[in-house]
This record gives structure tokens, sequence and C-alpha cells, in this order.
């Protein structure tokens, strides 16, 4: 120790200062989990849901094209949700429906059916990275928010578009995740997360997400109307916009099975 | 229901005197076969234009407890009249209940996992004058009953009527020298075409794994084909009576997906057993872009030496799949399928695709044929090399 410190001292001095950071870094970590924890406990019980939205993608020649679809899901306690998508446009790939089982520490489960063909396919669910119908959206976007999905640190306090907001790090737990981290914008007042910024596996900002016009529904559970995915580096983005979302329609687990996925239209 | 063209037709149900309202999708096409080279027998050509169209209506009722598939599909052919055909694809009642569903009609069932071959899907007949992959199929009347649980999906089917397979007619490309008469065809069964079939089959999700066990008894669906007399100008299928065992199984591995089909059926001249076995690997993201890329491998075997149809007796297919999620739906599948005891025998293809708007695709599709052994398939194909061009309209 005398080798590194002058005195005795100093060498308090210094080995405070060390633990002082430690002991803050420990802090952050704690701060950023209890406010995914709080962001996950609000965003209980809402049981299921089916929405109607609309993508419309943009090429970086600004070149548009839209999808519309279908989401039903089912929240699972204590694991990720399922989720039944049916597309409805394009024409070609009308009647094609997407089913997957999220799941908080194991790999996801995912299949689709063709109708053309009758067939149900499994997906490998690793490539959670792909892009989730050619948008800017990825599969990994598209699963629910799971708080064991990643670790958290609390990066600092700050404002969005006027309200106060805690901005955290997540670092996705999946290897196969083609995120390295992410910053996640989330405001006081009910724990909704308003921004978030992509960091792809080499640490580039990859893409940017903005959610804006939150709705409360049936009092309790705010969903934002419009999700807008901007790439960073290829300069294409994705508007996910809902037209419709209702809660507690009395789906279960039988509306969520390759049987479903099969009479799914 | 959303974005679609809701049709009024004015059905009243007897049940409840409701107006049902019918929804009016489907496909229609032009498309343009051009051959490479001069056809090997006489009376065919080497250009090939055909139109066809397959309207699907739909109606539910009892808040969609029950519904109502109606899909005919009709292709015109300007050369080969074997080719201009029709059929129903689809008509059928699906009732949905609590843990099992019934479907009875005319519909269509897929089995199975592997991407090169479709050994354990038989329920229904291959309408082979459309394509040569195979994938197309003919309407099938049944009775489906499926139940399911955690225990996985049981499905039965009776089949109380045979649908013979299509093909090409004397004008047509795409056949051995004499055609195959399909109307001259002969059963075992006494009951010819009025056999009831049989079926049953057993599929689950087990974690990483799907598995699929099954069971058919009843009319075969691949021919064998006969020369009945020295003088005769066609060839005869004879559809034998068989039991055929299925398994299908594929296993999530990481990245990728390991797939198995495999056959074992009796009462053919020959008892066989046939598998297919591989992988498909995708990639996503590479060279820097937002294209997914996969590379598929499969293995096939068959017992069989000498049968028209069963071309993987000991084959190899290498496959890409690449996938350009671009605003367009850009889509290129690749293979190559070598015989690994026939090095002349190997077949190719490539289908291509993309959207032009929200209604019209653009598919190329290109199948290159050739063998030296003159008892092989593909040598009475080997001048079938060809091109097709269609234009599809989504409505």
């Amino acid at each position: 120790m005398g080798k590194y410190c002058a005195s005795w001292s100093a060498c308090l001095i210094l080995l405070a200062l060390m633990t002082g950071n430690l002991v803050r870094a420990d802090d952050a970590q704690t701060e950023g989990l209890r406010i995914a924890q709080e962001r996950k406990a609000r965003d209980r019980g809402w049981d299921n849901s089916v929405a109607e939205m609309t993508m419309i993608l943009r090429n970086a020649q600004g070149q548009e094209a839209t999808r519309d679809m279908r989401v039903n899901t089912l929240e699972v306690r204590d694991d990720g949700d399922k989720a039944l998508t049916i597309f409805d446009s394009p024409k070609d790939v009308s009647g094609t429906a997407f089913l997957s089982f999220s799941h908080a520490s194991e790999p996801d489960e995912q299949w689709i059916y063709l109708p053309a063909l009758k067939r149900v396919k499994r997906i490998a669910s690793r490539n959670k990275s792909g892009p989730f119908m050619g948008s800017e959206f990825a599969f990994e976007d598209m699963t629910s928010f799971e708080v064991e999905k990643f670790s958290y640190r609390f990066i600092r306090d700050d404002q969005f578009n006027g309200d106060d907001v805690y901005v955290i790090e997540q670092v996705p737990q999946d290897e196969f995740s083609g995120y390295s981290r992410q910053l996640v914008w989330i405001d006081k007042a009910h724990y909704r997360v308003r921004k978030a910024e992509f960091f792809d596996r080499k640490g580039a900002a990859l893409k940017i997400l903005e959610f804006e016009d939150y709705e409360l529904y049936i009092g309790k559970y705010w969903r934002p109307k419009t999700s807008y995915m901007f790439n960073l580096q290829t300069n294409k983005s994705t508007k996910l916009v809902t037209h419709s979302l209702e809660f507690k329609v009395g789906l279960d687990e039988s509306d969520f099975d390759k049987n479903s996925l099969r009479r799914a239209r | 229901m959303f974005l679609r063209k809701i049709i009024s037709a004015g059905l009243i149900l007897a049940s409840g005197q409701v107006w049902a309202e019918w929804e009016l999708g489907g496909l229609s096409g032009l498309e343009n076969r051009y051959f490479l080279q001069d056809a090997a027998y006489s009376g065919q050509e080497r250009m090939q234009v055909s139109l066809f169209i397959e309207p699907e209506l739909y109606t539910e009722w009892n808040d969609g407890i029950d519904s109502l598939v109606v899909k005919p599909f009709v292709r015109l052919d300007q050369q080969d009249s074997e080719r201009t055909h029709g059929d129903i694809r689809e008509l059928v009642w699906l009732h949905v209940g609590d843990n099992w569903e019934s479907r009875v009609g005319v519909s269509k069932v897929f089995w199975g996992q592997t991407e090169s071959l479709h050994l354990v899907d038989i329920i229904n007949q291959t309408d082979a004058v459309e394509s040569l992959d195979g994938e197309d199929k003919l309407g099938q009347p049944m009775v489906n009953l499926r139940v399911f649980g955690d225990w996985g999906t049981v499905s039965g089917f009776l089949l109380p009527y045979f649908r013979e397979r299509t093909f090409a007619g004397t004008d047509g490309r795409l056949r051995p020298p004499l055609p195959i008469d399909a109307d001259a065809a002969l059963y075992e069964s006494d009951d010819e075409q009025q056999h009831l079939d049989y079926a049953l089959r057993w599929q689950n999700s087990i974690g990483d794994w799907e598995v699929g066990v099954s069971y058919f008894d009843g009319t075969t669906r691949e021919p064998e084909l006969l020369f009945l007399a020295q003088n005769s100008e066609s060839v005869t299928p004879y559809y034998a009576q068989v039991e055929q065992f299925g398994l299908d199984v594929l296993k999530v591995q990481g990245a990728w997906l390991l797939k198995l089909e495999t056959i074992h059926r009796r009462g053919q001249s020959e008892d066989f057993t046939a598998l297919v076995a591989g992988f498909e690997r995708t990639s996503v993201g590479v060279f820097d872009t937002s294209h997914d890329l996969g590379v598929l491998m499969e293995y096939q075997f068959d017992e069989r030496t000498d049968n028209f149809f069963a071309n993987g007796q000991n084959d190899l297919m290498l496959g890409l799949r690449w996938v350009f999620n671009d605003l367009d739906g850009t889509e290129v599948l690749a293979g190559y399928v070598q015989d690994l005891d026939e090095l002349a025998t190997y077949s190719g293809f490539v289908e291509a695709s993309s959207r032009m708007s929200d209604q019209w695709r653009w598919k190329l599709d290109a199948y290159f044929l050739s063998s030296d052994d003159e008892t092989d398939t593909y040598f009475y194909l080997r001048r079938d090399d060809h091109i097709q061009l269609t234009l599809e309209y989504f409505f």
C-alpha cells in the first residue's frame, strides 16, 4: 500500500474515494433497477388486448410503404407475453400470421403461418435482431418488456418535452441481442417510456425510438398512439400507429396456440 | 373485417335471419413460360402462356365460431389442354369448440418440416401440371376433427373421395416421351375413387422441438406408371392401396433449424422407407445490410430404385434463401440438387419475387434439369429447362 500512497492518511483518503465511487455505482444500479421494476409494476394486470395498427416504412429516398396488421396480446404473469399478429396488407401477405411467446430469460418461441401453403413454420428466435416485416423495428423490439431481460444503471435526471424524466441505461442480458446497450427516457409521473436510443454491438448509436400521444386505457394503462423509430445509420424510419386498442376482451391461452394461428384471419 | 372489401352478398342464414357478410379476396395472374431448348417430343412448343384466377370468399357466423371458405381455381393454358383446368381448392365449413375444431368439406392440409421434399404430407393430391415443385395441391374432400390440449393436437381425417394427380398432356412440356393419361387411372381397390381413406396425426411443440407422428391408410397419392401395351400412346397411372407411417421433427438449435422427415410405406410394388434430413441456418444483417441470408442443406434418401416420382434416392440439396427486408419484400430462393450416385444427374431452381405495388407482385422462377441416365426421370425432362415469369394480382 505504501508504494502507492505517500502516507497512511493519504491511503485512507484514496480508499474512501474508491469505495465512495463503488457505492455510487451500486446506487446507480439499484436506482436503475427500481425504475425498471416500477415501470413493469405499473403495467401489470391488463390481461389481454386487441389492437389494429399500421406500420409506415420509409426508406432513405423517402419512398413509403404501409403494412396493416392486427395484434392480439395475452399478458403472462412472471414471464414474457404471448402475441398473435395477423397481417392485412400488403395484399400478398394478407392472412400471414405470426405467433410469439416471449420469455423473460429463456429464448423466445416463434411460429409463422403461411396461408397459401397452409403451413405453420417454426422460426429460429435467436435471429431477434432481424427486422420485423422489413421495418426498422427488430423482432426483439416487438416483444414485451420484462425486468429480467436487462441489467440497469441510472444515468441522470433530465427533462423530456417539459416533463421530468429518469434516463437509465439498459444492457441486454441475451448475448444474441442486436444491441450493446439502450438509453431509456422514463417519465417520473407515470413511468412511461418516452424515448429510447439503441446502440449496436460495436457501441455506435443505431436507432432512436420516440413514443407520442400517450392515452390512458381503462383508467390505468398508458399506451402511445404513435411509435417512431429512426435508424441513424441508414436514415430509414418506421412509424407505428395504433388505430384502435381494447383491453380485457376475453382472450385466453387457447387463442394463442398453433391451432389459433392456423385459423387466424 | 379491417381494411378488407366487405361485400353484403345478401345471404340469409337459416339460424338467425341475419345478413351474412362475405369477404372477397384472392389472386390472379398471367404466367409466361419460356423453355430454353427445343422440345424433346413432337407436339411440344417453347413458349407457354397461361392465365389463372383463384378468388376466395369467406363468411362467418355465431361470432366466428362457424365459418365458410369457398375458393375455386381456374387456369387457362395456351398450349396444354390438360393444364387448362379448374378445381375447388376449398369449400369448407369450420366449427371451433373450446378444445376442438371440425372441418367438413373440401380443404387443404400441410404436414411436415423439410423444404426440398414433402414426404410426410399425404392428405392432398399434387396438382402436378401447376408447377415442378409439387407444392400446388388439389382440394381434398374430408371430415376432419382436431382435438388439442397441453399434450398437443390430434387430428383425425375421413377422406371419402380420391383426387387423381394431374399431368401434362401431349402438347405440354415436362412429361415423359409418352404422356401420362391421368383420366385412364387404374386402382387396386374396386371402389376406385370412392374408396374411403383415413388418416391420423399427432403434433406438438415441446420446448425447442416440433414433433409430428402420422398414419395414413388408403389410396396412394403417388401413382406408379404402367406401360400397358406395346403400341400404347400413353402411360397409365396405377394407384395402389397403401399404409404410410410418418415422422417429422424440427429442432431449434440457436440460429439453426434441424429438420427431419421420414416415411415407411407399404402396399405399392415394393415396401420402402424414405428420408429427408438437414438444416436451415439464417444469418440476419449480412454484409452490413438489413438482409437475411439462410443456408439450407438437405439429404434425400429413398429405397425405391425405379419409381418415376422418387427422385431423391441418394441426393443432396444445397440452397440459399435471401430475404432483402426492403419495402417491396424482395426474396430469392435458389437451390441445387445433386444425385450422389450419378454425377450427371442434377437439378437446380431459382425462385425470386418482389412487390410492384400493394396489389401487384412479379415472380421469376427458373428450373434446370439434367441427366445422362436413360432410366432417370430427369433424362425424360432434360430438355425442359425453363424460365417462368408471373405477374400476380392480389385483390
